[in-house]
C-alpha cells in the first residue's frame, strides 16, 4: 500500500500566527487517483495544496513525494501543477503563450509546443482563442485557460483547487466528464478541491471530507455517502435528518419518541447517540400505517421528486422526499427501514471524529 | 452635466499657464527681434553645428544618468517592494526625505564634497594620493543628475511593482521557473510601464536642467538648458532663445512618442 503512494501528508499540522488551519493531517493518496478534498469554505483545502504545491510551509509534519520527504524543496522543482482557484493568468501574455509558459521553460521545440497547446486549446473548449489576451475572456474562459495551462506539462500530480466553480451547469459537467477522461487518459493523480458535494461524488475514486482544518472522514464516494462517519459528515453530504436518540441494545434504537429496529450491532447498551436518515429513504403513508405520524409543513417542488417538511410530534421537522405530492396541511405517516437507520456514537467534539 | 462649469478653472488655468507661454514662445521662435516679421532663421541657427554639439552632449548625458538611475533605482524598488512591511515604510520615507531638502542645498553639498580640499580628497590625502578633479567633470554632473533624480526612477517602479499580483510569481515557479526566469519572464515585463515613467520622469528634468550642470559643470559648462538661459538672462536674445527651446521641445517629442510606441508593441520581456 505504502509502495503505491505517490504523497503522503504525514501529521501535518499548519498554524497563521496562533490560528490553527489545518490540525494533524495524515492522508495517504494513491498513484493515479482522483482524490477529492471536499469541505465548507475556509476548513483549509487550499492551504492543504499551497503545502503539497510548495507555496506554504507546513508548521510542523512532512510531505513525501515517492516517499522522499519534499518540506524543503522550492515549487519549480516539485513534479507537481496547480490549477489556482484565482486563474493567475500572465495578464502580459495572450492565451497561447500562458499555456505554453511551462514548455518554454522546459525548452520543448518550437513545432511540438505549438501541437501539444493546439490540442489543449480543443480540449478546453477554446479553439481559436490562441491569440486572445487572457484579460478579454470571461470568468469561465480564464479558468479553462488555468486548466490548460497546468494540464500541458503532463504533471505526474495535478493540483486542481476549484477549477469549475466559474462554470455554467452545463459547461461544468461537460469539464466534469472531461476532466476525469484526461485524468484517466494521462494517468496521473489528481488532488481536487470544491466544497460542491455533487461534484465530489461524481468524479472522485476517494473523498476527504475535512471541517476546520481535521479530516472528517476518507473513503470512496459510495462509503461516505451511505455510512457517514458523524453527522457533520452525513450533514455535508447530501440532506440528512439528523437527531439526537438512545442506542437500546444491538438492533434496537430509540428516537422520535419510540424504538426503531435497526441494523447496528455492538455499540453498546443505553448509550446517546445520533441518528441519520437520509430524506430519500423516508417512506410517507397514510396516518395510521406510518411508525410517526406528523403534519406536512412545506412542500417543495425539485424536478424529479417533492421536498417536504414535516413537523412529528416530539417537535423534530422531517425532511422527506416523495415522486407522490402531499399538500401541506394534510397529515402523513413516516415509515423508515431497518436499513435506512445510521447510528453514530454522539462525540461533542464532532471535529475530533476521524 | 449641469456641472459642466466645474472644470472651467482648470481650463482657464491650463489656457493661461500653459497655452499662453507656449504660444509666446512659438512666436518669439519664429520672428525677428523686437518686430512682428516671421523668420525661420532663430530655428536655422538653433540648428547649427555648435548648439547641436552641445544638445547631443546635453542628451548622452541625459541618457547615461538615466540609464544609471534605472541600475541603481530598479533593485532598490525591488527591495521596497518586497521587504517586510515593517521596514517598508522606513525605506520609502528614507527613499523619499533627499526630495524635501532644497535642491540647490543639495547640490551644494555635493559640491563641498567635491572640491579640491573637500571632504573625499582630504580623506584621500591621508593615503597619500594627491587631489583628484572631482568637481567641474562630466562625472560631477552625472552624479549630480543621478543623486538628484534617482527618486523618480524608484518611485514608479516601486509602485508598479506593489501592484503587481504575488500569484503570479507562484504561478510562475508552479510552471518550473526558477526565480531568475519568474524574474526575467514575470516581474520585469509587468514593471516595464514603471520603468518607462520612471525613464521619462528622470531624462526629461536631466536633458534640461541648467542648475546642475552650473554648480557642479563650472561656469564655462554647457548643457542646452545653460545655454537657454544664458539667451534669455545674460545675452537677452529671448528670440534665440526660444527657437532653442523649441527644437529641444521638438526632440523630447520624438523621443516620447518613439518610447510609448515601443511600450505600447514591444513585449519587453524579449528583451532580456
Ligand atoms: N496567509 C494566511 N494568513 C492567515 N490566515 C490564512 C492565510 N491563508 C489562509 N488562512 C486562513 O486559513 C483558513 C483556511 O483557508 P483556506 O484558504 O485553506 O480555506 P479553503 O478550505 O480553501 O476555503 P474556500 O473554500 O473558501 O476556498 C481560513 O480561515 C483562512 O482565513
Ligand atoms: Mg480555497
Amino acid at each position: 500500500m505504502q509502495d503505491q503512494c505517490i504523497i503522503n501528508l504525514v501529521n501535518l499540522t499548519k498554524q497563521f500566527e496562533d490560528h490553527t488551519v489545518l490540525d494533524k493531517i495524515n492522508l495517504s493518496i494513491r498513484r493515479n487517483e482522483f482524490l477529492t478534498l471536499l469541505g465548507p469554505s475556509g476548513c483549509g483545502k487550499t492551504t492543504t495544496l499551497r503545502i503539497i504545491a510548495g507555496f506554504e510551509q507546513a508548521t510542523s509534519g512532512q510531505v513525501l513525494f515517492d516517499g522522499e520527504d519534499i518540506s524543503k524543496m522550492p515549487p519549480y522543482k516539485r513534479r507537481v501543477n496547480t490549477v489556482f482557484q484565482k486563474h493567475a493568468l500572465f495578464p502580459h501574455m495572450n492565451v497561447f503563450e500562458n499555456i505554453a509558459f511551462g514548455l518554454t521553460i522546459k525548452k520543448t521545440p518550437k513545432d511540438e509546443m505549438r501541437r501539444r497547446v493546439e490540442e489543449m486549446l480543443k480540449l478546453v473548449n477554446l479553439e481559436g482563442f490562441g491569440e486572445r489576451a487572457v484579460e478579454s475572456l470571461s470568468g469561465g474562459q480564464q479558468q479553462r485557460v488555468a486548466i490548460a495551462r497546468a494540464l500541458v506539462n503532463e504533471p505526474e500530480v495535478l493540483l486542481l483547487d476549484e477549477p469549475l466553480s466559474a462554470l455554467d451547469l452545463k459547461l461544468r459537467k461537460g469539464m466534469q466528464v472531461e476532466l476525469k477522461r484526461i485524468q484517466q487518459r494521462v494517468g496521473s493523480t489528481f488532488i481536487y478541491v470544491t466544497h460542491d458535494q455533487e461534484e465530489a461524488l461524481t468524479m472522485s475514486d476517494t473523498i476527504v471530507v475535512m471541517n476546520g482544518g481535521r479530516i472528517q472522514q476518507i473513503g470512496r464516494p459510495e462509503d461516505i455517502y451511505n455510512e457517514p462517519k458523524n453527522p457533520f459528515v452525513a450533514d455535508f453530504i447530501g440532506e440528512s435528518n439528523i437527531l439526537p436518540g438512545r442506542m437500546v441494545r444491538d438492533e434496537l434504537v430509540e428516537f422520535a419518541g419510540r424504538e426503531f429496529v435497526c441494523v447496528d450491532r455492538g455499540i453498546g447498551e443505553d448509550l446517546p447517540v445520533d441518528i441519520v436518515v437520509r430524506p430519500e429513504d423516508i417512506v410517507l403513508v397514510s396516518p395510521e400505517q406510518g411508525m410517526l405520524t406528523g403534519v406536512v409543513r412545506e412542500v417543495t417542488f425539485k424536478g424529479v421528486h417533492y421536498e417536504m417538511v414535516i413537523d412529528t410530534a416530539d417537535g423534530f421537522s422531517w425532511l422527506a422526499q416523495s415522486t407522490a405530492m402531499t399538500p401541506a396541511g394534510q397529515e402523513v405517516g413516516i415509515n423508515i427501514g431497518p436499513n435506512e437507520i445510521h447510528v453514530m456514537l454522539r462525540s461533542d467534539d464532532v471535529r475530533g471524529a476521524v | 452635466m449641469e456641472r459642466r462649469w466645474l472644470v472651467y478653472p482648470y481650463h482657464i488655468w491650463m489656457l493661461l499657464f500653459t497655452v499662453v507661454p507656449l504660444a509666446l514662445i512659438f512666436y518669439f521662435a519664429f520672428t525677428v527681434k523686437g518686430t512682428y516679421a516671421f523668420t525661420l532663421e532663430n530655428i536655422q541657427q538653433a540648428a547649427s553645428p555648435v548648439y547641436l554639439k552641445v544638445l547631443w552632449h546635453s542628451v548622452w548625458l541625459a541618457a547615461v544618468s538615466t540609464f544609471a538611475c534605472f541600475i541603481i533605482g530598479y533593485p532598490m524598488a525591488m527591495i521596497l517592494a518586497t521587504c517586510r512591511v515593517k521596514y517598508r515604510n522606513m525605506l520609502v520615507v528614507i527613499t523619499i526625505i533627499p526630495m524635501w531638502m532644497n535642491f540647490l542645498l543639495r547640490t551644494y553639498a555635493w559640491m563641498t564634497l567635491l572640491e579640491k580640499k573637500g571632504l573625499i580628497n582630504t580623506v584621500l590625502s591621508f593615503f597619500n594620493i594627491a587631489p583628484l578633479q572631482l568637481l567641474y567633470t562630466d562625472g560631477a554632473v552625472l552624479l549630480g543628475m543621478v543623486y538628484n533624480f534617482l527618486p523618480f526612477m524608484i518611485l514608479p517602479i516601486y509602485s508598479v511593482l506593489m501592484k503587481m499580483d504575488r500569484s503570479l510569481l507562484e504561478a510562475a515557479g508552479d510552471l518550473g521557473a526558477d526565480a531568475w526566469t519568474s524574474f526575467r519572464r514575470v516581474t520585469f515585463p509587468l514593471s516595464l510601464p514603471g520603468v518607462y515613467a520612471g525613464m521619462l520622469m528622470v531624462f526629461m528634468p536631466a536633458v534640461t536642467t541648467f542648475v546642475i550642470s552650473r554648480l557642479l559643470g563650472g561656469g564655462q559648462y554647457m548643457l542646452i538648458g545653460n545655454v537657454i538661459e544664458q539667451q534669455f538672462l545674460a545675452i537677452g536674445d529671448w528670440n534665440f532663445g526660444s527657437a532653442l527651446s523649441v527644437f529641444m521641445m521638438i526632440l523630447i517629442i520624438i523621443s516620447m512618442a518613439l518610447l510609448s510606441r515601443y511600450n505600447k508593441n514591444g513585449n519587453g520581456g524579449m528583451l532580456l
